[in-house]
């Protein structure tokens, strides 16, 4: 994907040009996926094999494209969030703050600390969750099966936290333009914190299954190495150019709701293979524990909306009450609220990386574009310098370092 | 008795008893698995899913056995044979236990006894390559093809340590025949503990144990059928009873491997500890107190079920404790016992390793066998044969 300009199918060039390394020898084509236990959905990858050395990698995305972006075209600003979910549905909460940053900055709102930091919590919580995934499935891969049942615990109890407040464990889309949709329910700063008190002694667990394994250090040591100059150039970010030795966290360099307020590290290792971003995405773990903690123990007093009558909903109460209230509520339910014409980039830290929304307004109540810049996608686009000259079992180990959702690379 | 009706009886059982053995054997194994990845594993059909064997052999045998197109017909269809057929044929030559007196026949618990069973048995699990390697060449399909070279390969090179490991206990005990070898094993080091050849050969053991994974594909050595690489490995392919005779073929090579095991270093059926400190007792002991258990906490029921499911297991449990007492049946029943509790400890582990390890990479595979387990196993039976010759 990187490489073809026009669009043919990869399998096709391979067979039709073999390349210098291949010439003199039989190579074997394998068509990795679109339906294969390890390719994390349906990504397709195009293998030449030598034996089991990997001679070339094409990667062929676009079997999950659905669309998003040109659809939200079609829809009121407030009725995009929702879609934004299903970008990356393993960081719906990251996705959905993204879209409210950039349309907040659009309209000039300042959306109230409560909501703020109630925000930071549930995306480092999302975070947690993401990596939990990320974790269970990589040692799955690479054949140690407990692991996935152990992360899976975990996740289960941050998806029932995130089913208690917004109703569902997913697809949350919990955040509104303005702030939260809700206020948590009753209870449920008590169940996070829970959660939160006996995370570290998991964490631990898992490490405890994996760091000191021999068999473990010897599948990911070494194995998934890319030239930290390629990584630049194709727009690498979050843990993996973390785990290159690069301390690019936009958390820290660009705080965005509040982050600046919260004391927490920046993980980096230099070794930049598949060890290095295993123990940079453990020690986020720890971090995003430390900074959920952290805003649960510190959540601040206040609404959950900003004072913008005109963008959000009015208070049911006040709605049956007062006139105003109730033309404000059919206003925006019936045709969504003006954004002032200008365009925005936003972009915030999801788990895989650096996440962007560039929304584009012509002063209507439909966004003109949304345009996302999905970390999977740049992430992905290492894949053939990745894997060329190794072994297909190494191919495993690498993909799953690379933590990506075919979601969030094909939009 | 006639010696044919009587050979035609206990093949039908052994192979009765080690099909339905290697049938639980998935059971068991999904079971402990589950338990150990925080899940409970088939509940649904029977109580604790216990007739879930049962089930899978209706599905697989009701199941279209699908032939793709393009493939090597003839190889394809020999290969699920081959492998269940090799799988099974070794367990003739492995004994369950002594000589025993039934009806009045005196008779070994064996099919049959080969002078040279341990070689037998080897030269059966070398050829059991040719299944997997087949299956994988036949099918057509890349995966498979992959997964068919990849065991070739891993199977002859763990060959060599298997039988080199193999052959340092077998210089103590000075015989290849499995009876004779659990014989020269009886007697008990200091009138307690017994007399096994673990004792003397502990690396041979673990040189032993470790190739048996590799030749049973099993994790941490399951590369031939790696599920996240290969997809099936060479059974990609198959359904129906093609794919049945492949599981089948594998447990009962679990079950074969881990008797071998048994034999050559446990001490085969011999007990634990002296019958003079009550060896010969352990199995009651160990029913009753099972039993005695399940009656304590029946009446503690945690669950409304447990006042009734407690009772019964309890009781079946102290049947078998009282069972094991008539000292008409014990020189039967406690040798097998013997013999099962240690294969089962064996296969035990199979399956414990299997919910803790991740999977080797080809090549460190290959490095691992040819630069340290080979080298290992040399070093033993070379350093074995020096004490031997030594000996006076």
């Amino acid at each position: 994907m990187a490489d073809d300009t026009e669009i043919s199918s990869p399998a096709a060039t391979l067979v039709a040009e073999p390349g210098p390394e291949t010439a003199g020898r039989r190579t074997m084509i394998l068509n990795m996926g679109p339906q294969h236990p390890s390719t994390h959905g349906v990504l397709r990858i195009v293998l030449e094999l030598d034996g089991e050395t990997i001679v070339k990698a094409r990667p062929d995305i676009g079997f999950l494209h659905t669309g998003i972006e040109k659809e939200c075209e079609a829809k009121f600003y407030q009725q995009v969030v929702p879609l934004t979910d299903r970008v990356d549905y393993l960081a719906n909460l990251s996705n959905n703050l993204c879209y409210c940053l950039a349309v907040e900055k659009l309209l000039g709102i300042e959306v109230p600390r409560a909501a703020q930091w109630m925000r930071v919590m549930l995306t480092e919580l999302t975070r947690i969750n993401s990596h939990l995934v990320w974790l269970g499935t990589h040692a799955l891969d690479i054949g140690a099966m407990t692991v996935f049942f152990y992360c899976f615990r975990e996740r289960e109890t941050i998806c029932k936290l995130f089913e208690k407040f917004s109703g569902q464990r997913m697809m949350t889309s919990y955040f509104r333009i303005g702030g939260l949709a809700l206020e948590p329910p009753r209870g449920w700063q008590q169940a996070a914190g829970g959660f939160l008190k006996h995370f570290p002694a998991n964490v631990d667990e898992y490490e405890d299954l994996l760091d000191k394994n021999p068999i473990w250090l010897r599948r990911t040591q070494r194995v998934g190495q890319v030239p930290l100059e390629r990584m630049l150039d194709l727009g690498v970010t979050g843990p993996m150019i973390r785990a290159a030795g690069i301390s690019w966290d936009i958390r820290k360099s660009e705080p965005y709701s509040g982050y600046d307020e919260f004391d927490f590290e920046v993980p980096t290792r230099t070794e930049n293979d598949v060890w290095a971003r295993y123990r940079v995405r453990m020690e986020e773990l720890r971090q995003s524990w430390r900074i959920a903690t952290q805003a649960l123990e510190g959540m601040p007093g206040g609404p959950w909306m900003a004072a913008a009558p005109k963008v959000v909903l009015p208070d049911r109460e006040k709605m049956k009450t007062q006139m105003e209230a109730l033309i404000y509520h059919f206003k925006i339910v019936t045709e969504g609220f003006r954004v002032p014409a200008g365009d925005v980039y936003q972009c915030i830290e999801s788990p895989r990386g650096e996440l962007g929304y560039y929304v584009v307004s012509d002063g209507t109540s439909k966004p003109h574009r949304v345009f996302m810049r999905t970390p999977s996608f740049g992430n992905l686009q290492v894949l053939p310098a990745m894997l060329e000259g190794r072994l297909i079992a190494d191919s495993i180990a690498s993909l799953g370092s690379v933590d990506f959702v075919l979601g969030d690379v094909d939009r | 008795m006639n010696f044919y009706i009587l050979t035609l009886i206990k093949a039908g059982l052994v192979a009765f008893v080690l099909l339905t053995t290697a049938a639980y054997l998935v059971w068991i194994e999904r079971k402990l698995l589950a338990h150990i990845q925080l899940r409970l594993g088939p509940q649904r059909v029977g109580p604790h899913g216990l007739l879930q064997p049962l089930a899978d052999l209706v599905k697989l045998v009701t199941k279209e056995g699908l032939i793709p197109q393009q493939v090597n017909k003839i190889y394809f269809l020999l290969a699920p044979f081959a492998a269940v057929m090799l799988a099974l044929i070794s367990i003739s030559v492995i004994p369950f236990g002594p000589e025993v007196e039934i009806f009045g026949q005196r008779t070994w618990l064996q099919l049959t006894d080969l002078k040279i069973g341990v070689l037998f048995v080897l030269a059966i699990s070398s050829i059991g390559v040719y299944g997997v390697a087949l299956g994988g060449w036949a099918s057509n399909n890349k995966y498979a093809l992959l997964g068919g070279l990849r065991s070739s390969a891993q199977m002859i090179s763990y060959e060599l340590p298997l039988a080199l490991a193999i052959a340092a206990p077998l210089l103590l005990s000075n015989t290849l025949s499995f009876r004779e070898l659990v014989e020269t094993q009886s007697g008990f080091l200091g009138g307690v503990l017994g007399n096994w050849n673990l004792w003397y050969q502990p690396v041979s053991f673990l040189v032993f144990l470790i190739s048996a994974f590799a030749e049973t594909n099993r994790v941490p050595f399951d590369l031939p059928e790696a599920e996240n690489e290969l997809v099936a490995g060479f059974h990609t392919e198959y359904s129906s009873l093609g794919f049945a005779a492949f599981f089948t073929a594998e447990y009962a090579n679990i079950i074969t491997a881990c008797a071998v095991g048994t034999h050559i270093w446990l001490g085969g059926w011999q007990p634990i500890i002296a019958p003079h400190l009550g060896g010969i007792w352990v199995p009651s002991l160990v029913f009753a107190f099972f039993g005695i258990m399940s009656l304590f906490h029946a009446t503690q029921p945690a669950r409304r079920w447990d006042k009734y499911t407690f009772p019964v297991l309890g009781l079946a449990a102290l049947g078998l404790a009282a069972l094991f007492a008539i000292p008409l049946l014990q020189p039967v029943l406690v040798p097998l016992f013997w013999f099962a509790a240690k294969t089962g400890a064996l296969i035990f582990l199979f399956i414990w390793i299997r919910g803790t390890l991740p999977r080797f990479r080809y090549d460190q595979l290959m490095r691992f066998a040819w630069t340290f387990l080979f080298p290992v196993a040399l070093v033993n039976l070379l350093v074995t044969g020096l004490v031997v010759a030594l000996q006076p």
